[in-house]
């Protein structure tokens, strides 16, 4: 597949340019027009001719002479399998959110190559340190996707274990998990765990990053990659560019395409095409070992696109253009590779149809566990705010338990007293 | 003010030896790092030049370059990567430079320093401290002479300390980074260099508790930090006025451990709460709002309270007016006794 086509669609011949100052477009309560939306656009949006991909949207397999890859017809339809039950994980948190369930979902749609190839790159001693989106990596570390649901519904923040499934929890705030990771990386390497014989022997171990195309805005990113690089720390540093943070694309925050800013830190950037997961796979196998030897931190920009809302509280209709989404669904990542998987007689309609019954078994088990999920009791309000409890916080919980158990007794008292009569 | 250098300190302390705050704290990070080789040291400056204040003098030369961190300059950076590293099993100490620049930390703090316990419901333990050379009186340009501690007491799921001479300094220090909560730890900087006999077998008294510094009759001082030499010395003063002054001394601001302040001010009837900070909303607020739900019908007079203005610190060559002193100290007790 060529570059060009990755070109984002460029104003139309004859077209003049309006007024609008770039990166201005006109006040107006009406969705943007096309040449709004792409005033100000420069170079950054493009997949570019640095792109790595290894499946094109067509699904046929195109070599790249830096990132050849062996990979089995077993693992090809284990990442398809993972691909599309995360795909049906998630459309089934949309359809909750919108049925009450939950307070807000935040949408995978799109991004299932990025994740599923970069999580499937990670070896069990890896460390992953995520942002609020990456349901395919917390697939791929053993999370089930039912321990997401507390968090949207408002039951917990997270109830996985980061020390046992080497996944964090979800950050929300932007950009602070990059230096998260990178001192837990900095740690790896001072216990020696980069670099031992043989490279990519188990002792060896990397940390990964994942943050958004907004996020690099942030200064904790910026932080996190000068620590990686000082201190050089097994650190990848996964950028999902999926155009958009909210209604900013990317050309606000970057006049230089993201994996480029790398070089400006000393290590190497690469753009990988987001929607393959052979070539997410196969740059992040590569970063990950890389950081393994002691030659890290990698910077990835992994090209992808959005297909959903930002949450199921976020209007893209103001911002975006259908056409953009049109021409981003040809470059489905799960479509691509049952194509593939198809025309190369790698998987027959038995597997096809398996998975899919396997995704309606997911979203029932999801469903159900989400709508019977317990309320939490109220001293969880309370519970572990301190590993060596706060006598300050101890006497409010009492307080506010009696205060509750107060409450309780007038109404069992009434009830008592009205069923005695 | 040029900070004074500290010779290199020694092995683990001899029986009882003279030391400055500044002395205590060395002691102290050297005895955690050589029980524990988890505990390392991260900051500007902190390894060959051993800090702007010398507090991390010798340790870099004895415990190598990756225990004692030279860190970039970004405080979001020393405080973001102590939490990973934290998250790995280390014992990180980061030191702040100056209190007016934990600003650019503040997010990471706030945001995960503080929540990560209670987000994961115990499963990841934060045993991340934070070292802050705070408030006035050296003579500094902007920024070097704050009181941020309220902001920091404020914030659930952080303890915040501070101590006011070397015995404590010795042990609070230790105590701090053996806890397994991060610790907000507040250094009087212009008290680095006060001197005290450390005896190194005596018991410490534990790390979130007050302590009566001085006991008295007449009417009850508390604060901590810099302003515990001010207030001793207040007392010392009103002594030789016939009047018996009780010292408290918080050392923990958050969690406060008010029960003895309860005691002495149903012993004495009157409270002056003091401290170098803003007074709106600060650690004072907190102490006058507590003593007077519990010591309601014990108190003579009204809890009044001596601190800084609710201004940014001034120019320094106003600093003698903003920060309180023996005689704003001993106004304040003689407004007490007159109810
Ligand atoms: C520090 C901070 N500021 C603002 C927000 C609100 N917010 C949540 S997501 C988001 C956009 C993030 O975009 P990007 O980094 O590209 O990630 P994406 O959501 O597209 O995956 C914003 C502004 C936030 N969570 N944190």
């Amino acid at each position: 597949m060529s570059a060009e086509h990755w070109t984002r669609p460029s104003r139309p011949e004859g077209q003049a340019q309006n007024g609008t100052a770039p990166g201005h477009p006109a006040a107006t309560s009406a969705a943007p027009t096309r040449e709004q939306v792409i005033a100000g656009l420069r170079a950054t949006s493009e997949g570019g001719a640095d792109l790595v991909q290894l499946l094109t949207p067509e699904g046929q397999r195109v070599s790249h002479p830096n990132f050849d890859i062996d990979i089995t017809d077993e693992q090809l339809r284990g990442m398809y399998r993972d691909m599309v039950l995360v795909r049906r994980a998630d459309r089934e948190g949309n359809a909750l959110q919108r049925q009450g369930q939950l307070g807000i979902w935040v949408p995978l749609l799109g991004q299932e190559a990025a994740q599923i190839g970069a999580g499937r790159a990670m070896r069990p001693q890896d460390m992953a340190f995520p942002s609020y989106r990456e349901h395919g990596v917390a697939w791929c570390r053993g999370v089930d996707p039912t321990e997401l649901l507390g968090i949207f519904r408002g039951t917990d923040h997270g109830s996985w274990d980061p020390n046992t499934t080497g996944m964090g929890l979800y950050t929300i705030v932007i950009g602070n998990q990059c230096l998260n990771a990178a001192g837990y990386a900095m740690g790896q390497r001072f216990e020696g765990r980069v670099g031992n014989a043989g490279g990519d022997a188990a002792e060896n171990e990397a940390t990964i990053a994942f943050f958004g195309d907004g996020a690099t805005s942030q200064g904790d990113v910026h932080e996190g990659m000068v620590w990686g690089a000082v201190y050089d720390a097994p650190v990848v540093f996964f950028c999902q560019n999926n155009q958009w943070a909210i209604s900013e694309p990317t050309e606000r925050q970057t006049r230089v395409p993201l994996y480029e800013r790398a070089r400006g830190y000393g290590f190497p950037g690469i753009r990988v095409d987001g929607n393959d997961v052979l070539a997410s796979l196969a740059v992040t196998q590569w970063a990950l070992d890389e950081c393994r030897h002691g030659n890290g931190p990698v910077l990835i920009e992994a090209f992808t696109y959005r297909m959903d809302a930002h949450t199921t509280s976020d209007d893209a209709t103001r911002y975006r253009l259908d056409d953009d989404i049109e021409a981003w669904k040809l470059k489905d990542p799960i479509e691509r590779l049952r194509v593939h998987l198809v025309r190369e007689q790698l998987a027959d309609q038995e597997f096809l149809d398996g998975v899919d019954a396997e995704a309606d078994e997911l979203a029932q088990r999801f469903r159900d566990f989400c709508i019977n999920m317990p309320e939490p009791p109220p001293e969880r309000m309370f519970s572990q705010v301190y590993a060596q409890e706060s006598p300050v916080v101890a006497a409010q919980r009492d307080d506010y338990l009696q205060y509750l158990d107060g409450f309780a007794d007038s109404v069992a008292g009434h009830n008592a007293e009205g069923s005695v009569r | 003010m040029a900070a004074p250098t500290m010779e290199t300190s020694t092995a683990t302390p001899t029986p009882t030896q003279t030391i400055t705050i500044a002395k205590g704290l060395n002691m102290a990070l050297r005895s955690a790092m050589e029980r524990d080789p988890k505990v390392i040291m991260m900051g500007e400056d902190v390894g060959k030049l051993g800090g702007v204040f010398r507090v991390t003098d010798g340790l870099q030369k004895d415990f190598g370059e990756n225990r004692v961190l030279d860190t970039p300059l970004a405080e979001s950076g020393i405080i973001g990567t102590a939490i990973g590293l934290a998250m790995r099993g280390f014992r990180p100490v980061c030191e702040i430079q100056f209190d007016g620049f934990i600003f650019p930390g503040f997010d990471q703090i706030v945001s995960q320093l503080s929540k990560m316990h209670f987000r994961s419901q115990g499963k990841v333990k934060l045993p991340v401290v934070i070292r802050v050379p705070f408030g006035g009186g050296i003579g500094a340009v902007e920024h070097h002479s704050e009181s941020p501690e309220s902001l920091f007491a404020h914030v659930s799921g952080l303890k915040v300390v501070s101590c006011s001479n070397p015995v404590d300094a010795y042990w609070m220090l230790q105590q701090a980074i053996d806890s397994d909560d991060p610790v907000l730890f507040f250094e009087p900087k212009r008290r680095y260099w006060e001197k005290a006999e450390l005896d190194p077998t005596a018991e410490p008294a534990s790390l979130f508790t007050s302590k009566v510094q001085r006991p008295g009759a007449a009417a009850t001082l508390v604060t901590y930090g810099p302003m515990v030499r001010t207030c001793l010395d207040a007392a010392k003063a009103a002594e030789e006025e016939g009047r018996d002054l009780e010292v408290i001394d918080l050392r923990s601001l958050s969690p406060l451990d008010l029960d003895p302040v309860f005691d002495s001010v149903r012993r004495t009837g009157r409270l002056v709460a003091v401290s170098e900070s803003a007074p709106e909303s600060s650690v004072t607020s907190e102490v006058a709002t507590r003593v007077q739900q519990e010591c309601f019908y014990s108190l003579e007079a009204p809890v009044l309270r001596v601190n800084g203005f609710d201004t940014p610190y001034p120019p320094s060559r106003l600093e003698d007016g903003f920060l309180p002193d023996l005689d704003r100290v001993l106004d304040a007790v003689d407004r007490s006794l007159a109810y």
